[in-house]
């Protein structure tokens, strides 16, 4: 790539457009939001994972105004927001159930925040006519939210969202009741639409695999806390804890003892298994508890043993799932662990040559899985 | 199929002749050519045109109106309000005791609230006239509307408002332009049903009423004391029409809206 990367959280001397400073958020004496830190920098795409109920809508909530910490501040563009209302923030939200308005048309819905700033006519004909054409809904301006489809429903709250061009849009699951296709074009919309207005976006997902597709960074979390932020990919092949790991994609977790050798450190975990190799760069004592993920896909497999492989097992095949690009191969151990090894499908399903209850050999790199410590 | 019976169909008729004839009859007889109440003479509507001709009644009706539409729809607004807050505010202490207090009145013997103003109007001396009865009715009426409007503001899907604020509203323009647009039904059926309120009340209007405004429930009971007229009962026949209409009308539109508006919050949102 020629072009810089964007990754501003990497310079020390860029200043974040919001920041989260030991923000804690109570209901009554539950914690939804647990002393949370985080700076999220313009223009970025930040993505909220998490399972439900872990505070997600909370922290957008808190941002848009509607909710107050209860400890802890909360800064955009410098400014403590802690007296700010909502209607005086350049935020724009859109909200998990679209709320668009039922008594106004798709035209005046789009309008009504311009409305409200009092531009000229011309002005805000002008802008709701974008809008329309960024979303493709001109054809549905004069309909009413319960005359047009979902999908057409959501792009219409995006866009009264969009229109008063944010500094900052708050998209809560904004993609949930779309089906696959029409979800995947419109992730790539919302990245398109990203990047030609400069805005600064944090979505709220709780499907991973949209989260990698549209965020600069993701922050996973987990009970009112981040667990780690970091860019996708960094997510996905260098997890900071299981917990990660197993929430971003298929892993393969296998726990044991670290025995540290060199540059390397072995986990032993089962009696007369060979121990697994691995190499990491955090420190582990000998005897602490590891744990050793590695993602299927690295995990080759073959009915011959291979000779130049770190770490290599027996086992038997207990089930293959058949996606059509690629094949998961549920290996059984003799320990009793089961183990996923996933290929892809270059040749047709009648060639090949592993089947049920096969006896395979799994093999692995010294550089393939990760070492955990939680 | 429900299964007929003889038990069902006399006791169904002897309920609804139970309410309904005296009306029936009074309707009957305002229509009645003879003078003499209680004899048939044939089918006419001189009554009705002495009664256009009649001053005092006419004034009365006018009075009536006049405290009608004011009283309703300052309680319209009052009880909105109340509503609003009772259902949105969420709890604030005191809460349970301000709603309590707001419906109140929908069970105390009208004597005792008619008796309380008029010591309450003597009190800070204010005469007696048609801004009294508007006050009064006022006071009255606000909780039926207050329970009108609070009952479709419980329904009302709250991010919409939260919408409103998002993008620049003030919370009171919020109010103005999504929530009031979208819970009118509710507040126009409430406004229709303090008008009917209001107008047919007698013995509120009775206790708070000066020499200067006779209401025509007031009119028609006085001139009952001195004999029941042809004229009065053709005055009645016109009141129960136009509480009929009032009452079918506010429960017509409370319900088509309710329809209409499930159907279109639930479109409003996404596919479940
Ligand atoms: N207004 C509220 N009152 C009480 N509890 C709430 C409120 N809002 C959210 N919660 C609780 O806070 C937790 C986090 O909610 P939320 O942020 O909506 O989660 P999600 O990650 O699914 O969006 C949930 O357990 C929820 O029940
Ligand atoms: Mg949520």
């Amino acid at each position: 790539m020629s072009q810089t990367v964007f990754a501003p959280w990497e310079n020390p001397t860029e200043k974040p457009l919001i920041q989260f400073k030991n923000v804690t958020k109570r209901f009554g004496d539950f914690t939804a939001i647990d002393d949370l830190t985080q700076d999220i920098f313009a223009r970025e795409f930040f993505a909220l994972l998490g399972p439900s109920g872990c505070g997600k809508t909370t922290m957008m909530r808190m941002l848009a105004g509607f909710e107050a910490p209860t400890q802890g501040q909360i800064f955009i563009a410098g400014q403590d927001m802690a007296k700010i209302p909502p209607n005086k923030r350049a935020v724009n939200m859109m909200f998990q159930s679209y709320a668009l308005f039922p008594h106004l048309s798709v035209w005046e819905n789009i309008a009504f925040g311009l409305k409200r700033e009092g531009k000229d006519k011309d002005t805000i004909a002008a802008r709701v006519e974008e809008m329309l054409r960024l979303t493709r809904l001109s054809k549905f301006a004069k309909r009413k939210p319960h005359q047009i489809s979902g999908g057409q429903r959501q792009r219409v709250a995006l866009a009264r969202s969009l229109a008063k061009a944010p500094k900052l849009l708050l998209l809560d699951e904004p993609l949930g009741a779309l089906d696959k296709k029409l979800r995947q074009d419109t992730q790539f919309e919302l990245m398109d639409i990203q990047e030609k207005t400069g805005t600064t976006f944090v979505i709220v997902t709780h499907d991973q695999e949209e989260a990698m597709t549209v965020a600069s960074r993701v922050a996973v979390m987990d009970e009112g806390q981040i667990i780690q932020v970091a860019t996708p990919a960094q997510i996905y092949e260098a997890p900071n804890s299981v917990y990660v790991a197993d929430f971003i994609g298929d892993v393969n977790i296998i726990s044991g003892r670290a025995k540290p050798n060199g540059e390397k450190v072995a986990t032993q975990w089962a009696e007369g298994q060979p121990d697994i190799i691995g190499t990491t760069a955090t420190k582990f004592d000998a005897g602490q508890e590891i744990h050793f993920a590695i993602r299927p896909e690295k995990v080759a497999i073959s009915t011959e043993e291979p000779q130049d492989a770190a770490n290599r097992v027996r086992g038997r095949v207990l089930d293959i799932a058949y996606l059509g690009n690629i094949s998961t191969y549920h290996v059984e151990l003799p320990t009793g662990h089961v183990i996923k090894a996933q290929t892809a499908n270059t040749r047709r399903l009648s060639r090949r040559q592993i089947t049920w209850e096969d006896p395979v050999w799994l093999s692995w790199t010294d550089t393939a899985g990760v070492l955990l410590e939680r | 199929m429900k299964r007929f019976s003889w038990f069902n169909a006399t006791s169904l008729t002897l309920g609804f002749a139970f309410l309904y004839v005296p009306m029936i009859i009074l309707v009957i007889y305002s229509f009645n050519a003879s003078k003499l109440v209680t004899v048939w003479a044939g089918f006419s509507t001189q009554w009705y045109g002495e009664l256009i001709r009649n001053e005092e009644f006419l004034n009365a009706a006018w009075v009536t109106i006049k405290v009608a539409v004011m009283s309703s729809t300052i309680a319209t607004v009052l009880g909105t309000m109340a509503a609003y807050v009772l259902v949105r505010a969420g709890r604030f202490s005191g809460r349970t005791l301000f709603s309590g207090m707001i419906y109140a009145p929908l069970v105390m013997p009208e004597v005792i609230t008619g008796l309380s103003l008029l010591l309450l109007f003597i009190g800070i001396g204010l005469d007696r006239g048609v801004l009294t009865i508007v006050l009064a009715h006022t006071t009255f009426s606000m909780c039926y509307v207050s329970v009108v409007v609070s009952s479709r503001l419980v329904s009302f899907d709250k991010s919409l408002e939260e919408a409103a604020l998002d993008l620049g509203c003030s919370p009171f323009e919020a109010f103005r332009l999504v929530t009031l647009p979208i819970i009118a039904p509710a507040v126009i059926s409430g406004w229709l049903l303090a008008f009917t309120l209001s107008l047919d009340d007698l013995v509120i209007a009775s206790f708070t009423t000066g020499p200067s405004a006779t209401t025509l429930p007031i009119k028609i009971f006085s001139a009952v004391r001195l004999g029941v007229s042809p004229e009065i009962n053709a005055l009645s026949t016109i009141m129960i029409a136009i509480v009929t209409v009032g009452v079918i009308t506010a429960s017509l539109i409370t319900k088509q809206a309710a329809v209409r508006q499930a159907r279109d919050e639930r479109m409003a949102e996404r596919p479940a």
